[in-house]
């Protein structure tokens, strides 16, 4: 699903009236659902500022020192002195950025030092490194899927495959989210000697609810479908070497195509694409997201390198994040909150609203108790849900959990949720 | 399968997907009208691919604004 939040966007005067032909009218609805939102005197759950950032679960929100429950930092790396160290020496040694594409001047040492480190992670033959996760999947699922091809996806797909379905020519067909059968029928009815191409995620980010891949992959390649499964949100944490879902349930080997980021648990920003096809260094000269932007400054690949190479020896943290998501997950359940999943299958837990307005308000109490949650509302949530969604970070202590769910207690309270 | 028989089946699964319980005609338009959402379109796609054992893309159904072209795309899909 896309993650509904960002768009820090002011809010316009309600009564200026638009000229004819502009083309912001579109937008009306969602400024008008914005204005009503804050003109209950919430504070604007998509304006927040961190002015400081003290460690990958603390920060100083909006004036107020708070306990970071809504980021990708699962492993908390961002503060690892051995990755800070990697980045500051980069920084010296190669400068502040490539100002070029990978394939003309902005292939660097470090850049292949980290297509090194992801080969060496997920024990396979070729990695590629995007300049984000969303140009990842943007890239790679426009380019092999082509006119007369067949992709089929998971209706909860993320905003980056639906983009890049959209930016591609092949064929698109949804499925009900993790529906084995629905699947194999979609992929049944497929022309003979149509490319097939399945997308499947091992962590749906809004739920935080894992897919059913082994099977999934199984019927996929009944029908001789490849099969890209995108392990943004499991990797460093799920699987006993941290490659994700996949992993888990000992099917990597009969995925095509991982495709990750660099922005949740290694802790910087970029996108890879890691295969074993015999053909795939091709994609670095097809692959339009890959070749027209510039390539990642030296000092995120450095980062990144440092960070993947240590989350190879991550089985403690992996530990302890499973912790704190069991108890946080069966925390909040036992206080009576109502949950995206029945267990815990990930390190995100979602808290389901009963509408925007309470979420809104529910949001705020926690942010005033100084926890930041993400905010998450129709439409990049599935069945338009209004979600809270707790990330929880390997460097929380037990304590730190506790804590939070006091914080839930009283601000669930207080505005009447629970 | 005709087109009116084609158009029958259409109409009976169309019916837990009408919640206004309008009255149906060629010219009905799904996101107008019946005011279907991302999700009830797909299951109501997914209805009609089960019953006629098609398939009918995305890239098909941004082509399809009425009953009466959905009639005439799945009889097109089902000669095919």
């Amino acid at each position: 699903m896309s993650e509904g939040i960002s768009q820090p966007d002011a809010p316009l005067a309600a009564d200026r009236t638009a000229p004819a032909g502009d083309l912001f009218s579109k937008f009306d609805p969602l400024i008008k659902q914005r204005e009503e939102l804050l003109a209950n005197g919430v504070e604007d759950p998509f304006s927040l500022v961190m002015e400081k950032v003290l460690s990958p679960t603390r920060a100083i929100c909006n004036g107020r020192d708070t306990i970071l429950l809504g980021t990708y930092n699962y492993m908390g790396m961002t503060f690892d002195p051995d990755v800070i160290e990697a980045g500051k020496k980069a920084l010296d040694e190669f400068g502040s950025g490539t100002t070029g594409s990978r394939v003309l001047n902005g292939t660097y040492q470090g850049h292949k030092a980290c297509e090194d480190a992801l080969r060496e992670f997920y024990a396979m033959e070729h990695a590629m490194v995007f300049s984000t996760g969303y140009q990842a999947n943007l890239g790679i699922i426009s380019t092999i899927a082509g006119k007369g091809d067949y992709i089929v996806l998971d209706i909860d797909s993320h905003a980056s495959i639906w983009d890049g379905c959209a930016l591609g020519n092949a064929e698109v067909v949804p499925f009900r989210h993790n529906d084995i059968d629905a699947m194999d029928k979609r992929l049944g009815r497929i022309p003979e000697g149509a490319g097939k191409l399945v997308v499947l995620e091992g962590v749906y980010s809004m739920l935080g609810d894992i897919a059913p891949l082994k099977e999934m992959i199984a019927v996929a390649k009944k029908h001789g479908a490849m099969v890209l499964v995108d392990e943004a949100h499991s990797m460093g944490f799920i699987g006993p070497n941290g490659r994700g879902v996949a992993e888990d349930q000992g099917c990597l080997d009969e995925v095509d195509f991982v495709i990750g980021t660099f922005s949740k648990s290694v802790g910087t920003v970029g996108g890879f694409c890691v295969s074993n096809h015999p053909k795939f260094e091709i994609m670095r000269l097809v692959c339009r997201p890959y070749v027209f932007t510039a390539s990642l400054p030296p000092s995120v690949v450095a980062t990144a390198a440092t960070s993947i190479r240590k989350l190879m020896h991550g089985s403690n943290k992996r530990a302890h994040l499973w912790e704190n998501s069991k108890r946080l997950h069966g925390g909040l359940r036992e206080l009576g909150f109502t949950l995206g999943t029945d267990s815990p299958q990930s390190a995100i837990v979602a808290v389901i609203m009963p509408d925007l307005q309470r979420g809104a308000a529910m949001w705020e109490a926690l942010l005033h108790e100084g926890l930041y949650v993400n905010l998450a509302r129709p439409p990049a949530t599935p069945a338009n849900m209004t979600l809270l969604r707790c990330s929880l970070c390997a460097e929380h202590s037990s304590e730190e959990v506790e804590t939070i769910l006091g914080m839930f207690t009283r601000a669930g309270k207080a505005t009447g949720i629970i | 399968m005709d087109r009116a028989q084609v158009d029958s089946r259409i109409r009976s699964l169309i019916e837990p997907f009408n919640r206004k319980m309008l009255e149906i005609g060629d010219e009905t338009t799904f996101a107008g009208d019946l005011e279907f959402d991302s999700l009830t379109v797909m299951d109501f796609v997914a209805a009609i691919e089960d019953e006629f054992d098609i398939i009918i893309s995305m890239n098909q159904q941004a082509e399809i604004e009425t009953f009466g072209q959905l009639v005439d795309a799945v009889c097109k899909l089902q000669a095919g």
